[in-house]
């Protein structure tokens, strides 16, 4: 079978970063995880709202529930964000490679002029 | 001094990815490094390892360009070819741009994007920008992770170790 959803899950884990409360909570559960009442809090949001961001991130991967009596904290999950990061980082290294060689070769397409005085004098 | 002008890579639309870099050189030079073969050769190699054998291009609006690149390592190839549709000189370029995975088997092969390159210069500066419109996000996502796999590995191994730390 084709890796099944490399491309999916991507997309999943940039449209819930695509939100700048949703990158706000994955900050705040960076620190230590929280409950959906503890979230909601800074957010000046209702529940619901912050549950339906929850929701996003959830299905992105980017969070998971554990089980705490009554609480049900949310938990930051790393594995997404790395893959996504990952998928910049390598794409940008890439380009950058190429880019360093072309660097260079400019910097030698500016000299030649001079090289050639040089080898006259 | 030595600014480092390091490429920056972003997704203005879920179907395309848009790199730009900005080079100390005067904005018809990086044209020309882009634009002839014997000078593209030089820099357009991707990762360590590969060399690129064969670069024919035939700048001017229906002129074809064929790319292609082969692996020291175990000599397989792949490559990627196109038309140019818009060749604004010194300027701007836009051309097709199809994958073909070659022996190096990565990837699928036919898929197609649409390359917009501009070149503007200010100060001495030149900023190269080259967007890629791969018609669908499916299309993007793919055409940009194949030959990622490495990277998102190494990441893995990396956190796989980072999790594994005594906290």
């Amino acid at each position: 079978m084709k890796e099944p959803a490399a491309s999916e899950r991507l997309d999943a884990t940039f449209l819930a970063l695509a939100d700048p409360t949703r990158r706000a909570i994955l900050a705040r559960l960076a620190r230590k995880e929280a409950s959906v009442n503890e979230l909601a809090e800074p957010f000046a949001m209702s529940q619901p709202a912050v549950s339906k961001h929850l929701r996003v991130l959830e299905r992105a991967g980017l969070i998971s529930v554990s089980q705490d009596g009554q609480r049900r904290p949310r938990r930051l999950e790393v594995r997404p964000l790395v893959e996504a990061s990952a998928w910049i980082e390598r794409y940008r290294d890439l380009w950058e490679q190429n880019y360093t060689r072309l660097d260079a070769l400019l910097q030698e397409l500016q000299e030649q002029p001079a090289k050639r005085t040089r080898k006259k004098s | 001094m030595t600014t480092t002008h390091t490429a920056q890579v972003s997704t203005p639309s879920d179907r395309e990815v848009k790199v730009t870099r900005a080079f100390r050189a005067p904005r018809a030079l990086v044209y020309r490094a882009y634009t002839e073969p014997a000078l593209v050769q030089r820099w357009l190699l991707g990762p360590p390892g590969w060399t690129m054998p064969v670069c024919e291009m035939d700048v001017r609006v229906g002129g074809k360009y064929r790319w292609r690149w082969r692996s020291n390592e175990d000599q397989t190839e792949f490559g990627f070819s196109g038309v140019f549709r818009e060749v604004e000189p010194g300027r701007k370029l836009v051309h097709t741009e199809t994958y073909d995975a070659g022996s190096h088997a990565v990837g699928e092969s036919g898929a197609e994007s649409l390359v917009t390159v501009l070149f503007e210069e200010q100060d001495g500066i030149t900023t190269l920008t080259s967007l890629m419109d791969f018609g669908s996000k499916e299309a993007r996502d793919a055409a940009v992770a194949t030959g990622m796999t490495d990277g998102i590995e190494q990441s893995y191994q990396l956190l796989d170790k980072l999790l594994a730390e005594p906290r």
